[in-house]
């Protein structure tokens, strides 16, 4: 956090003063772990087995907030008994088809009832939900998504529970056996922590965990880039969730994200399975219309229930009068996905030509996304390919300066893609709103005009948009009519006649029939009354006026500080915070109020907006007919969930199992010491296969000892991601030169590397060159019996700008976790050697010299 | 000769600055100095562009250049602290680093060439559409998808909210599904 | 205290001995290194400010400091230390075995000989930390590049710091070796001295310094020198009683050698182990009488004053 996100740090170091503690868990010592109190290195990719430790421990030694965990959780729930974990079935979760490889996730389901996740992969339930056959044919049927299961919609009934815990298919047993094996001994022996440190560790936590004290959780991509990512998550949920940790001041588990307004490219997504505001891409399905579409989407009780209000709102704001009930509101208009179309399939769609036009705005893949080679082969394939950038990065020179040019495997003059570089404007010179990581909108006024050809995303998106429709107006083709009816024609001011951002944010803002501004989710209906470009963002321009512009000096607030920005949703800080009262509706604590129920007022009422129905009593009791919001009592303060509760085992949503369970990562050199499953056995391998994506041996398998190393990569304060914002300016650029590695003095030791001299880092995939920084913040660690050394791979670098060196990035490849199509960049095995790497022809020829002594081919590594 | 009785050596001796290197050593521009934000235009709140901490900017105009940029100190978030990086965005801003042209390279080309930024938009304008055209399917399987997989689009984590929303609407109008961000990668 | 050239008159009060009767309070900068984290916010925040051009590309080995040191193209300079010692309660268990030391010593940055900016401070093994320090101009009460100055470019503020005017700077190079502490230095292809100004531009306008207003951890602070003071004896105080032992300020005492600095450290070890010589005495301390030296240098200002006009009769106008 000091590294990345150093102006957020100041919040730690202030808690820090205050007598926090701060322990900070990470394969290198960092910046971070300078400042901290404990600092633990572990072995790159054994995240979940080291949670999972501490979850065993809250669990065995009762350190878990009971009261909490009872009403709040759904610890009590009774889950069918067909259900099976890892440790009774070899490393696999029950309903696993090694054919398909994929699960089939009923069996993980509440006895007695279904339940619709909020998040995650929803489709999974469209058979059972929307009814009807599944869809039929390979082609359709894609990594990621879940095999359907018998026809007709399954219902939604009142889950069976166990409010003494103890019945043993309630998720708490389950919890309790799947997480028994996650000793302090199995900790060390996969983490490579002590068992005294990791002890301290659990201690820390859970003395300042519990009614009067809270902990927080704070991670970045460092969880995420991993081919069981979400599951890491997952597992860091269910411990603040048992700690009582979540929805409280000073709890919360943080995504400390990394790019200006990454979270609003969630929440507004420039993302292929999702909606703005979270609603699902619909997938392709038989006779699909928009009740059956929200019907399998949807879920029947919380704010999810109300899907259809948010769905139709968005169809109203993007086709207006086009879209009429009769029409089933445009619903029809909308692509339909066939599996996963991220951006990693997408690469592979470009070097098989079925994608042949590529826009860039502001992102340079050629060293930013994992397998750098690959997507530099996918553009070389396209017809054209748009690149919008300050600078002229990697991903637009590649053509005539790319390594692939280097070594003659491409040449310029037989490359055909077009390519156009349009400068772009920047921050200061446009008006528009960031969505920071803690999902509060920031708008940024333009303060000049860009120069030259520089325009903003906005103006280039709006004037494409409008020669399009010019070109094609009076077209009778039905593929046409979605971009004909679009609503699009939003005010333009200044010389270069530059789109209103204000007037954009107040069509995501929504409005009412007569074209007033609506303050609230609340008012949004399914009739076609209401507009919304984006359901969790109204209310950003509630009374007309652009919340998000509000600057209301910190200093003449209180602690929230919610006069400042605008949040979403509602305006509220802290999700979830209902559960920071107790059932009857006060505190837990004094010390950590922060909203309650007013009994005299009879609403809720606090510190922050209440995340809650502002007049639902902590007493009410839903009628048995009751959908939506009225189906959640007054105290189920998990408002989004099918059930109002906090799920430490995930029913639905997820394709890679309920629970967390340790994985080794793709490329490991280490067996799995918790399952004989190695790997995760739905992780997303088998769509990259190929000369260009090869994977490593693993664990036991022959070949394995020639990747010995683990390699992690990362940002370095000095720098921006894939550097096209930093390497450029030499302010920047001279406070980290080049590209380095980092190493212990005794893996220095081993492999004859030098201090400052160069080094040469090897996987299956490529072989980049790095000056070498000895130092002893890299620790080697004890892991089953070995030492083990680790490669520290800062990812900014390629050979444009000021600042250059070989790019991380080559080294890694295209193996995702399946929830989310991330790649796993944060540990991956290599090799390492002094001395810099050959020439672009002779690094070829060093990598295939790899792979033969590995005995590497196209099928190594992509097994279950 | 009053330009005279300003010179430092003989304010030293007239002054109460026995040791001539101080009040009486201050030159013209020292004692004219103040900061260049001091005559800004307008400063213009604004959000730095670097990671998602948010922390606020205050941006300095003058003469229709921005002059300076640093940290707002109304911020909650931030208290008027920027990073390195956030410190490093008049350079990024108004840096030698920005290409400020539209530049073209046509098919097998072996070089930049300039493209009058008009074209470049009526030409991609084209391509988007044959691109479309070519790779539509209303079906897959038998089962209706009505959508092209000609282009795709992959957009950094900079863009505005407002950006974010015109890509998607747009991209999603024209029936392309391979819409994608950095929030993936 | 030594009798030094400078310290005729109120010693302690810099600006009133400077022709600056009712002067504002001395303003400073308090560093307190426990909290920096090295983000290096300060130096670009004082590049950008300042308009200082960058100072090349040159990957240094020195842990994380590929600045290298003050200079006239850098006005705050992060120092990274990587020494074996613990830090309070911290405790990273590093698993090194063997003779690592040696190793290290083979391998890892500055030798040991350097000890100054060695990244590998020999220690206990199994206890690590890593220093971070934001080293700055010290604005000495008795400051010998003022002394040495002959043209009066380097004056005394008002507020008690020690500033270049470069609209009078000749490039004479008398300041640079005359500072106990290596912080001044002339720009290639400039010719004329550079150095902290301690953001007189902004502080005379009410403002702060750009570093210290960057600086996200508060590692920087910037205020009136006797407050500072009093505010980081009680954070060594504090400290000391938290366990930090090595806790200890530099620069702050008016009886040092300089007669304490206008920029002052919390430093966690040696002075050395930052770079900081570790008794800076002002170089000028053993001249006879300051008014031997004044009268040299007022006779080589009307010199250069004389050709100054000289030259502006004949310039554009």
């Amino acid at each position: 956090m000091a590294e990345c996100h150093p102006v957020g740090f100041q919040w730690v170091m202030e808690a820090k003063a205050r007598g926090a503690t701060v322990i900070h868990v990470d394969p290198r010592f960092t910046r971070t772990s300078a400042l901290a109190d404990l600092h633990v290195p572990l072995r790159a990719g054994t995240d979940i087995a080291f949670l999972g430790g501490i979850v065993n421990y809250v669990l065995a030694n009762e350190k878990y907030f009971h009261d909490y965990v009872v009403h709040y959780t759904n610890a009590a729930s009774i889950v069918t008994e067909d259900y099976a974990g890892p440790a009774d079935m070899d490393g696999f979760f029950s309903g696993f088809d090694a054919e398909k490889r994929h699960y089939d996730f009923h069996t993980w389901q509440y006895e007695g009832a279904e339940v619709q996740a909020a998040s995650g992969e929803r489709d999974l339930e469209y058979p059972d939900r929307a009814g009807g056959d599944p869809p039929s044919g390979s082609g359709v049927r894609q990594a990621g998504r879940g095999e359907a299961h018998g026809s007709g919609g399954a219902s939604s009934g009142q889950a069976r529970t166990d409010p003494t815990l103890r019945h043993q298919r309630t998720v708490f047993q389950i919890l309790k056996r799947h997480f028994a094996d996650y000793t302090p001994e199995m900790v060390e022996q996969v983490c490579g922590v002590p068992p005294e440190k990791f002890l301290r560790v659990c201690e820390y936590l859970t003395e300042n965990s519990g009614r009067e004290r809270t902990s927080a959780f704070v991670y970045s991509v460092g969880w995420t880039q991993h081919t069981v990512g979400v599951q890491y998550i997952r597992t860091a949920s269910i411990l603040q969730t048992l700690l009582g940790n979540i929805g409280r001041p000073g709890g919360g588990i943080l995504a400390l994200r990394g790019h200006a307004s990454i979270q609003g490219s969630t929440d507004i997504p420039t993302l292929f399975n999702l909606l703005p505001g979270y609603i699902p891409m619909p997938h392709a399905h038989a006779n699909q219309d928009r009740a059956a579409f929200l019907a399998a989407e949807g879920t029947d009780k919380g704010y999810w229930a109300n899907m259809g209000a948010y769905l139709t709102s968005l169809l109203k704001a993007w086709w207006g009068p086009a879209a009429t009930p009769e029409n089933d509101f445009c619903f029809d208009y909308l692509p339909r996905l066939t599996g996963s179309h991220s951006t990693y399939e997408t690469v592979m769609a470009q070097t098989r030509r079925e994608c042949v036009g590529y826009f860039l705005y502001g992102e340079n893949p050629a060293v930013g996304s994992a397998n750098a080679k690959l997507q530099r082969l996918g553009m070389a394939a396209l017809d054209w390919l748009v690149v919008r950038d300050f600078s002229l990065i990697e991903s637009a020179t590649w053509w005539k300066d790319g390594p692939e040019i280097e070594s003659g495997e491409l040449s310029t003059r037989e490359i055909a893609t077009e390519v156009f570089f349009l400068p772009a404007a920047a921050h200061t010179e446009k008006d528009g709103s960031f969505t920071n990581t803690q999902r509060m909108l920031q708008w940024h006024h333009a303060a000049v005009e860009p120069e030259g050809d520089a325009r903003s995303d906005l103006w280039f998106t709006y004037y494409l948009g409008k020669r399009i429709r010019e070109k094609l107006t009076g077209s009778t083709d039905d593929r046409d009519r979605p971009l004909l009816d679009l609503t699009w024609d939003y005010p333009v001011h200044g010389p270069l006649d530059e789109p209103d951002a204000d007037a954009v944010l107040a069509e995501i803002n929504g409005a009412d029939a007569q074209g007033n501004p609506l303050s609230s989710y609340e008012q949004l209906t399914d009739d076609g009354s209401t507009t919304c470009g984006c359901w969790i963002y109204c209310g950003v321009r509630a009374g007309g006026a652009n919340q998000a512009a509000r600057r209301e000096p910190g200093d003449r607030q209180n602690w929230v500080a919610n006069q400042w920005g605008w949040a979403w949703p509602a305006n509220r800080r802290i999700l979830y915070n209902r559960a920071s009262a107790d059932p009857d509706g006060r505190p837990w604590s004094a010390r950590k109020a922060l909203v309650w129920w007013d009994s005299d007022e009879q609403r809720w009422t606090g510190h922050d907006v209440a995340d809650f129905a502002a007049t639902k009593p902590p007493d009410y009791q839903p009628p048995s007919d009751a959908h939506g919001p009225a189906a959640l009592a007054g105290t189920e303060p998990f408002v989004m969930q099918d059930d109002g509760k906090a799920w430490l085992f995930a029913p639905a949503g997820l394709v890679d199992g309920p629970l967390p369970a340790h994985y080794e990562p793709q490329d490991s050199p280490f067996e799995n010491r918790l399952y004989p499953q190695q790997r995760n056995p739905v992780r997303q391998v088998l769509p990259f296969k190929g000369k260009h994506n090869r994977m490593q041996p693993s664990g036991a398998q022959p070949g394995t000892e020639v990747f010995p190393y683990v390699a992690t990569t990362y940002r370095l304060t000095e720098h921006h991601t894939a550097g096209g914002m930093s390497r450029w300016q030499p302010y920047l650029a001279e406070l980290q030169p080049e590209m380095f590695c980092e190493i212990s003095p005794e893996l220095a030791a081993q492999r004859g590397l030098t201090h400052l001299g160069w080094a040469t880092i090897v996987t299956a995939r490529a072989a980049i060159e790095a000056r070498v920084l000895v130092t002893e913040r890299m620790s080697p660690i004890a892991v089953q019996g070995r030492t083990l050394h680790q490669v520290g791979l800062p990812y900014h670098w390629g050979h444009n700008g000021y600042s250059t060196g070989d790019a991380a990035n080559e080294l890694a490849a295209l193996s995702l976790d399946p929830n989310v199509h991330i790649q796993e960049v944060k540990a991956f095995a290599c090799d390492i050697r002094p001395g810099r790497r050959p020439d672009a022809a002779g690094t070829a020829e060093l990598v295939r010299e790899y792979q033969r002594r590995a005995g590497i081919t196209d099928e190594t590594g992509t097994e279950i | 000769m009053k330009r005279w009785l300003n010179w430092p050596v003989l304010r030293q001796f007239a002054s109460t600055d026995p040791s001539g290197r101080g009040a009486a050593a201050k030159s013209r521009t020292s004692a004219n100095l103040s900061p260049r934000t001091a005559d800004a235009d307008r400063i213009v709140k604004s959000v730095c562009p670097y990671c998602a901490v948010g922390c606020g900017q205050n941006v300095y105009v003058r003469g229709e250049r921005v002059t300076h940029i640093e940290g707002d100190p109304d911020s909650p978030v931030s208290r008027g602290r920027l990073c390195p990086k956030g410190s490093a965005s008049l350079q990024l801003t108004t840096g030698p680093g920005r290409e400020h042209r539209v530049l073209y390279r046509r098919p097998y080309g072996t070089d930049w060439e300039q493209l009058d930024l008009d074209t470049a938009l009526d030409m991609i304008a084209d391509r988007v559409i044959k691109a479309r055209g070519e790779y539509w399917q209303w079906q897959q399987d038998d089962v209706r998808t009505r959508r092209t997989m000609g282009f795709a689009s992959l957009g950094g984590a900079t863009l505005d909210n407002e950006e974010n929303y015109l890509i998607k609407k747009l991209f999603t109008a024209l029936g392309a599904v391979q819409i994608e961000n950095q929030a993936r990668v | 205290m030594t009798d030094t050239a400078s310290s005729t008159g109120s010693g302690h009060d810099p600006a009133a001995a400077s022709g600056y009767p009712d002067h504002p309070p001395r303003m400073g900068f308090f560093t307190d290194t426990s909290v920096c984290i090295g983000c290096k916010a300060c130096e670009v925040a004082c590049k950008e400010w300042n308009l200082i051009p960058e100072d090349g590309l040159d990957l240094t080995g020195m842990s994380y400091d590929n600045t290298g040191g003050l200079s006239a193209d850098t006005w705050r300079h992060v120092a990274f230390i990587e020494q074996r010692k613990p830090i309070g309660v911290q405790d990273p268990g590093l698993q090194h075995t063997g003779d690592v030391l040696a190793m290290a010593e083979q391998g890892a940055a500055t030798p040991p000989a350097d000890a100054a900016m060695n990244p590998t401070t020999p220690g206990q093994a199994g206890e690590f930390r890593w220093l971070m320090s934001s080293d700055v101009c010290k604005h000495c009460t008795h400051a010998a590049c003022l002394d040495v100055c002959p043209t009066g470019s380097l004056f005394r503020t008002e507020f008690g710091t020690v500033v270049v005017q470069e609209d009078i700077c000749n490039g004479c190079g008398y300041c640079i070796p005359a500072c106990p502490y290596g912080v001044i230095d002339r720009r290639e292809g400039d010719g004329r001295a550079w150095k902290c100004t301690l953001c007189y531009d902004r502080i005379g306008a009410g403002g702060e310094p750009a570093c210290a207003k960057a600086c996200p951890t508060e590692s920087i602070q910037f205020g009136p020198l006797d407050q500072l003071r009093e505010r980081a004896r009680q954070r060594v105080e504090q400290l000391h009683g938290e366990g930090v032992a090595d806790a200890r300020l530099y620069g702050a005492d008016p009886d040092d050698g300089v007669g304490g600095d206008g920029a002052f450290f919390l430093l966690l070890d040696e002075p050395e182990v930052y770079g900081l010589p570790p008794d800076p005495v002002v170089t000028t301390r053993d001249l006879p009488s300051m008014w031997r030296h004044v009268a040299a240098a007022a006779g080589t200002l009307v010199g250069m004053a004389a050709a100054a006009f000289t030259a502006a009769a004949f310039g554009k106008r």
